[in-house]
């Protein structure tokens, strides 16, 4: 299994629930990585709901794992792309064109569920009617809050802006509309006292 | 000092007949300052004297929120009613002098749809008068379907379609036209909400159609016209004031209270906002939930209800007051 208990943390911090299917007239799931297992673990109980659902899946470093599995679902429509960035024209068209009904289930890291919920808001969908269920990686995305400069991937804690190269402490302040946390400069008092980074969670 | 909404000192300057059920007042503030700001979808408590009886019944204001210079409602005569309604249809008149509250709304617009798509039956459409202008102000999107039982009893349909030719939509039920919820709830964009306010079938109808296609809970809104029921009369004694007092079958338990002396919180005085919720001490007997806000787990318990629309029936009831 790839899933992860996250220890409880302040309110603005996004939780994450076990995505379960829901009456509605479509069904669309976006996932990277490990999230594929969520979608199979559905999708294998319920052919009916996959006569309806569009699935848009971003492998990353599973590279082909689980594609053959996702296939037998035989899902009305599975998207394969390679990054958020190439799925998101994609996704937004799907938004654009859909209909009170759908039901939007994301799953796999906090990055492509933040992203993804992002889009899905800001077409009109309540963010509480949207269901996640995290798997795989713990890494971040992580917003400086001194340059706005967005880092991917960030696995430890602190961790260097790779945008202007500040020491950023690693926070659970989380940001909807940005889909990231908040990265504060760890030494603005004291220049150059920087703790060893230290893996997240650890 | 009361606990309740704040008060505003009114005169009623016009009183206009819709329709054969329905009449409209209009109130200017009695010192000619301009009235508070309201949005669509918020009512307002007035208050009738009645002789030696007090009622305080909330009505939808349906003026535009962008004209303080007055307020406006519209009250359906219901001759079977606890007889607010008459009082305001029968002794009311243009001159006199009336005690309001402040707006509150139960029933506002979330500003984060793309589109609002509005369901009014009969009466029901009064919030939908305020609220529309609020939204064409702001260049949003609205569909208003409304369905009334017959043209000469069709309040502001003439309005309405005059005004927003492509927006409304009116069924009229003598000529059986009947709305196609299943295709109306199955046709709108992502991001539409949707808002009810009519009787109580209707909105239980949308509702489950809307639940039926997957609409998240969060998009669904809505408004029954309550106004307190009828009922038996009873007795309750009020734990905390220490005084025992009789409700009439024409009266609600927070008005009983209140003409007894006795401040109890309320907001809304339709079952709906919470601010009343009373704990009951005691009681030997079945209470009469007429409420929207109480859930089941807290009926069953029998410790819990909202003096603002439901009653009780039996041997004796004490609660926190």
């Amino acid at each position: 299994m790839s899933t992860f208990e996250f220890p409880e943390s302040i309110k603005s911090r996004p939780t994450y629930g076990t995505l379960e299917p829901r009456r509605g007239t479509h069904h669309l799931f976006v996932a990277d990585a490990e999230g594929a297992e969520a979608i199979i673990a559905i999708g294998q109980n319920h052919s009916d709901m996959m006569l309806k659902t569009h699935i848009i899946y971003i492998p990353k470093s599973t590279g082909d794992t689980y594609i053959d599995k996702l296939k037998a679902l035989s899902a009305k429509q599975l998207y394969i792309k390679p990054g958020f960035k190439e799925a998101l024209s994609h996704l937004r068209q799907c938004l654009t064109r859909a209909h009170m009904g759908i039901q939007i289930y994301l799953t796999g890291t906090e990055n492509i569920m933040g992203q993804a919920m992002a889009e899905a808001i800001s077409a009109g969908m309540p963010h509480t009617a949207i269901q996640t269920e995290h798997r795989g990686s713990v890494a971040r995305r992580m917003q400086c809050v001194h340059c706005k400069g967005i880092t991917e991937n960030v696995i430890t804690n602190p961790f260097v802006c790779s945008h202007c190269h500040l020491n950023l402490l690693v926070r659970d302040h989380y940001s909807r509309r940005l889909a990231a946390f908040q990265g504060v400069c760890i030494d603005a008092e004291d220049p150059g006292n920087i703790p060893t980074p230290v893996e997240l969670y650890q | 000092m009361s606990i309740g909404a704040e008060t505003i000192a009114v005169t009623v300057t016009d009183i206009v007949t819709v329709n054969e059920l329905v009449t409209r007042f209009k109130f200017k503030r009695t010192d000619g300052k301009l009235l508070p700001a309201f949005s669509g979808g918020a009512h307002i408590v007035v208050e009738m004297q009645h002789g030696d009886q007090q009622r305080r019944n909330p009505y939808s204001l349906m003026s535009s929120p962008f004209d303080l210079s007055y307020y406006s409602i519209s009250i359906r005569r219901d001759d079977k009613g606890r007889g607010g309604s008459l009082f305001m249809h029968q002794e009311v008149g243009i001159g006199d002098e009336m005690t309001i509250s402040y707006p509150v709304n139960v029933f506002s617009l979330d500003m984060r749809a793309k589109k609002y798509l509005m369901i009014a039956g009969g009466i029901g459409i009064t919030p939908f008068l305020a609220q529309i202008p609020q939204i064409s102000c702001l260049h949003g999107h609205f569909e208003l379907h409304y369905s009334v039982r017959s043209s000469a009893l069709g309040s502001y349909v003439g309005y309405l379609t005059a005004q927003y030719p492509n927006n409304v939509h009116t069924y009229y039920s003598d000529h059986k036209q009947y709305l196609d919820l299943d295709k109306l709830l199955t046709k709108q964009p992502l991001g539409t909400h949707l808002y009810i306010c009519g009787p109580k079938g209707m909105i239980e109808w949308v509702c489950k159609t809307a639940a039926k296609y997957g609409w998240p809970r969060e998009t669904v809104h809505y408004e029954e016209f309550l106004t307190p029921r009828s009922g038996k009369p009873f007795q309750v004694t009020l734990a905390v004031s220490n005084k025992t007092i009789e409700v009439s079958a024409n009266q609600s338990l927070l008005e009983a209270m209140e003409s007894a002396g006795v401040e109890a919180p309320y907001l809304c005085r339709g079952g709906v906002c919470g601010q009343c919720e009373t704990d009951v001490c005691s009681s030997e007997g079945h209470f009469i939930h007429n409420d929207h806000w109480l859930n089941d787990e807290q009926r069953a318990s029998g410790k819990k209800m909202m003096p603002c629309v439901s009653r009780f029936e039996g041997k004796s009831l004490v609660i926190d007051r």
